[in-house]
C-alpha cells in the first residue's frame, strides 16, 4: 500500500483531489472510454469533493465522461431527505459539476425490491467496464462502506443492518435523535470493490486512528473489514497526522519518508485546458 | 449539456449565481424552470436524469417570486374605475409598466361606483397570463360598494349599497357579472352578509372584510363563514382597542379555524400606517401579511389634481389626498417601494441587496430588466 499523510485535513483533502484529477485526465477519457469513478459519502470525502468542484470551475478537469458508483445509500429514508446520501453527492458534488446525470449511480434504498437492486447495481459495475477508482472513507469500527464487523471479505452488493457504532456515529446527522437513523442500508461488497483497478481510502481526524491501525498494522479480519484491502494490488490510504495517532512511530517515519515520491503522482497537476 | 428529453422537449432553464430566499434565509442556490414551472433539481437530476438546456447568470442578485399586487387601482394616468370603451388597453398599459416594480400579476381594483360603471368595465377586463406584454391579470377586485358609510374613506357615499337578501343578487344586480371578479371587499357588518360571504366563498372568490366599521365578533363570523382576506389593515376600519380589537383582532383570534390562514393587506408606503403599527401586525401573524400598493391612477404621474373614479385627488409628494381634505385616498408607491419599505420590514424577481428590482420574468422568460 501507500500510505500518503498530510499535515492536516484541507491538505490531505486537496492531495486526494489532485490524485483523482490526475488520474482522470491521464486515463483521457471520451465518448467511448468513460472514467468510472467510485464514491463516498460523509465529512471526510467534503474537502475532498469541494476541490474537485474548484477544479471543473476553474476549466481544469470535465466529468462529462466520468462515470460514478456510490458506495451505499440508506434504506427507507425517501430520497429528498436531506440526510440521503442521494441528497448528499446532489449537494455536495453533482449539482457544481458536468457529470452526466444518466451517469451518476446511487443505490436505491426505496426500491421494492433491495437485493433486485442490488445484483443491478453490480450488473452496471460489470457493463461499465469495472471501476478504475474506488474512493472510500473508513468507519470508526474500521468498516468501508456499511461493510459492518462481520462482514464477508469477499462479499458483494446487498442489504446490510448497520452495527451500533455506526448508527451512534450518524445520529449527528439526525438531530442526535437515535430512533430516527436509519437501521439498514444497501452497500457496495468488500469484494465488490477489491474488484477495482485501484482503491483510494481517505482516512482524517484523531476519531479514526484506531481504525486505521487495526486497518494496517494488524492482520487481515472481517471484524475490521479495511484490512482486506492489504492484499489489493494498488491502494493508496491519504491520511492526516491526527488518523496516524495509534500507528508506530516506525511505520509512520517511513512513509512519511516516502513523500517525496507519492508527490510525484501530484506534481505536476494536469489540466484538460493543456490537451 | 441538452436535456435528454425523457419528460418533457420544453428546454430548462437554470439561474445561476444568485440568492433565493429559502427557510427564511437567503441562500446561493441555483434555480431550474421549464414551461413556467420551477423545477425539483434533484428529481430532474435522478429521477428524468436531466438537465439544463440554457443558464441564466444572475450576477449574484436575489431571486425572489414575483409580486403580486391584489389592491391596485391604476396607475400611469389609468382609473380602473374609470367607463371607457377602451378599458382592455388602460389594462394593458398598467399591466407592461409593473413589469418594473416586479409584479408579476395583479388584480385591477375598481372602487364604489355607480352600476353603470361596473357593467361597461367588467366585460372588458379579461383573466390571462402574463407575458412579455405585462404582468398577468388574475381577476378583478372589487372594492366595495357594499361598505360601511362610516369607514368610506375616499369612496364616494352616493354609490354605496346594502344586502337587501342573503344571497348573490343585489351583487349581480351591481356588478352585472361575478365572472371575471376574484377578491370582494365588504363590511361584514350589513345584514345578510353572512349568507354573501358564504355564497361567494363557494364560489372560489376571495372575501375580503374593509372598509368596515365591525367588531371582533361580526368580523370572526364572517372568517367562519368564508371570509379570508382583510383589506389594507388598520385603514377604514375601526383602530385597534385592547377590549374589542375589531377586525384587527382577526389576526389573533382564536375562532379561525384551524386548518385557515386570515390574509391581511397592508400598504407600506410609510404613510398609511406606521411603521411600528407594521410591526406589530406583522410580529402578530408573520404568515398572514401581503403587501399591496392600493395604487391610485396617479402612480406614476407628477404631482397635482388627479380624478379617481368619481371623485378628484391632489398629490402632495408621496401623499394622495382627497382634494381640499388629509384623508389618504390610495397610494402612489410603487410594489417595490412597498417591499423595500416593508424590510426595514416562471414569475421571479432579481433584486439587488437594497432591493431594488433589476429584471423581471414572467414563466421564466425575461419581461423586464433595468437599463443600467
Amino acid at each position: 500500500m501507500r500510505l500518503v499523510i498530510l499535515d492536516e485535513y484541507n491538505l490531505a483533502s486537496e492531495w486526494a483531489a489532485k490524485y483523482i484529477r490526475n488520474k482522470i485526465i491521464q486515463f483521457q477519457p471520451s465518448a467511448d472510454k468513460y472514467f468510472t469513478l467510485g464514491l463516498p459519502t460523509g465529512s471526510t470525502p467534503f474537502g475532498c469533493y469541494q476541490k474537485l468542484i474548484e477544479y471543473y470551475k476553474n476549466g481544469d478537469i470535465s466529468f462529462k465522461y466520468v462515470k460514478t458508483f456510490n458506495m451505499d445509500e440508506y434504506v427507507g429514508l425517501p430520497r429528498a431527505h436531506p440526510e440521503s446520501y442521494h441528497s448528499y453527492m446532489w449537494n455536495n458534488f453533482f449539482k457544481h459539476i458536468d457529470i452526466d446525470p444518466a451517469n451518476a449511480h446511487i443505490l436505491d434504498g426505496n426500491a421494492d425490491d433491495l437485493d433486485a437492486e442490488c445484483q443491478a447495481f453490480e450488473k452496471k459495475i460489470a457493463e461499465a467496464g469495472g471501476i478504475e477508482l474506488f474512493v472510500g472513507g473508513i468507519g470508526p469500527d474500521g468498516h468501508i462502506a456499511f461493510n459492518e464487523p462481520g462482514s464477508s471479505l469477499v462479499s458483494r452488493t446487498r442489504v446490510k443492518t448497520l452495527a451500533k457504532d455506526t448508527i451512534v456515529a450518524n445520529a449527528r446527522f439526525f438531530g442526535n435523535d437515535l430512533s430516527k437513523v436509519p437501521t439498514m442500508a444497501l452497500t457496495v461488497g468488500v469484494g465488490t470493490v477489491m474488484d477495482a483497478k485501484e482503491v483510494m481510502i481517505l482516512i482524517t481526524g484523531a476519531h479514526k486512528a484506531f481504525a486505521l491501525y487495526k486497518a494496517i498494522e494488524e492482520g487481515v479480519n472481517h471484524m475490521w473489514t479495511v484490512s482486506a484491502f492489504q492484499q489489493h494490488p494498488r491502494t493508496i490510504f491519504v491520511c492526516d497526522e491526527d488518523a496516524t495517532l495509534e500507528l508506530r512511530v516506525k511505520t509512520v517515519k517511513y512513509f512519511k519518508g516516502l513523500m517525496h515520491v507519492h508527490n510525484k503522482l501530484v506534481d505536476p497537476v494536469l489540466s484538460i485546458k493543456d490537451q | 449539456m441538452p436535456s435528454n428529453k425523457s419528460v418533457s422537449d420544453a428546454p430548462i432553464c437554470q439561474f445561476v449565481n444568485c440568492r433565493i430566499l429559502r427557510d427564511h434565509k437567503l441562500q446561493r442556490e441555483d434555480l431550474w424552470v421549464r414551461e413556467g414551472q420551477i423545477l425539483d433539481p434533484e428529481k430532474l437530476f435522478f429521477d428524468e436524469k436531466g438537465f439544463a438546456d440554457k443558464q441564466v447568470d444572475c450576477e449574484g442578485l436575489i431571486i425572489a417570486p414575483g409580486f403580486i399586487d391584489v389592491q391596485i387601482n391604476g396607475g400611469f394616468g389609468v382609473d380602473f374605475s374609470q367607463p371607457s370603451s377602451d378599458v382592455a388597453s388602460g389594462v394593458r398599459l398598467v399591466g407592461h409598466r409593473i413589469l418594473e416594480h416586479g409584479v408579476t400579476s395583479f388584480c385591477p381594483t375598481l372602487v364604489t361606483s355607480p352600476p353603470s360603471v361596473y357593467h361597461q368595465v367588467l366585460p372588458q377586463i379579461t383573466v390571462q397570463n402574463g407575458g412579455q406584454h405585462g404582468a398577468g391579470v388574475l381577476g378583478v377586485h372589487v372594492e366595495g360598494p357594499f361598505i360601511s358609510a362610516q369607514k368610506k374613506g375616499a369612496h364616494p357615499e352616493q354609490y354605496l349599497r346594502t344586502f337587501s337578501s342573503p344571497g348573490l343578487s343585489d351583487l349581480l344586480q351591481t356588478y352585472g357579472t361575478l365572472e371575471r371578479v376574484r377578491v370582494v371587499t365588504l363590511a361584514p357588518e350589513l345584514e345578510h352578509s353572512t349568507g354573501v360571504v358564504r355564497e361567494l366563498s363557494q364560489r372560489g372568490v376571495t372575501v375580503s372584510l374593509g372598509h368596515s366599521a365591525a367588531n371582533l365578533s361580526q368580523a370572526e363570523d364572517a372568517v367562519q363563514s368564508g371570509a379570508s382576506f382583510i383589506t389594507h389593515l388598520f385603514n377604514a376600519m375601526l383602530p385597534f382597542h385592547h377590549r374589542d380589537p375589531g377586525i384587527v383582532g382577526l389576526l389573533t383570534s382564536d375562532r379561525v379555524p384551524p386548518e385557515r390562514t386570515v390574509f391581511y393587506g397592508m400598504i407600506s408606503d410609510g404613510i398609511h400606517t406606521n411603521p411600528a403599527a407594521l410591526r406589530i401586525a406583522h410580529r402578530a401573524h408573520p404568515k398572514g401579511i401581503v403587501l399591496v400598493t392600493d395604487a391610485i391612477m396617479a402612480m406614476g404621474l407628477p404631482p397635482g389634481r388627479h380624478t379617481l373614479g368619481q371623485q378628484v385627488l391632489e398629490i402632495q409628494g408621496l401623499h394622495a389626498y382627497v382634494a381640499g381634505t388629509k384623508t389618504l385616498s390610495g397610494s402612489i408607491a410603487t410594489m417595490d417601494m412597498c417591499v423595500r419599505h416593508f424590510r426595514h420590514a416562471s414569475d421571479l424577481v432579481l433584486l439587488d441587496d437594497d432591493l431594488n428590482v433589476k429584471a423581471t420574468y414572467i414563466c421564466g422568460e425575461e419581461v423586464w430588466r433595468k437599463k443600467t
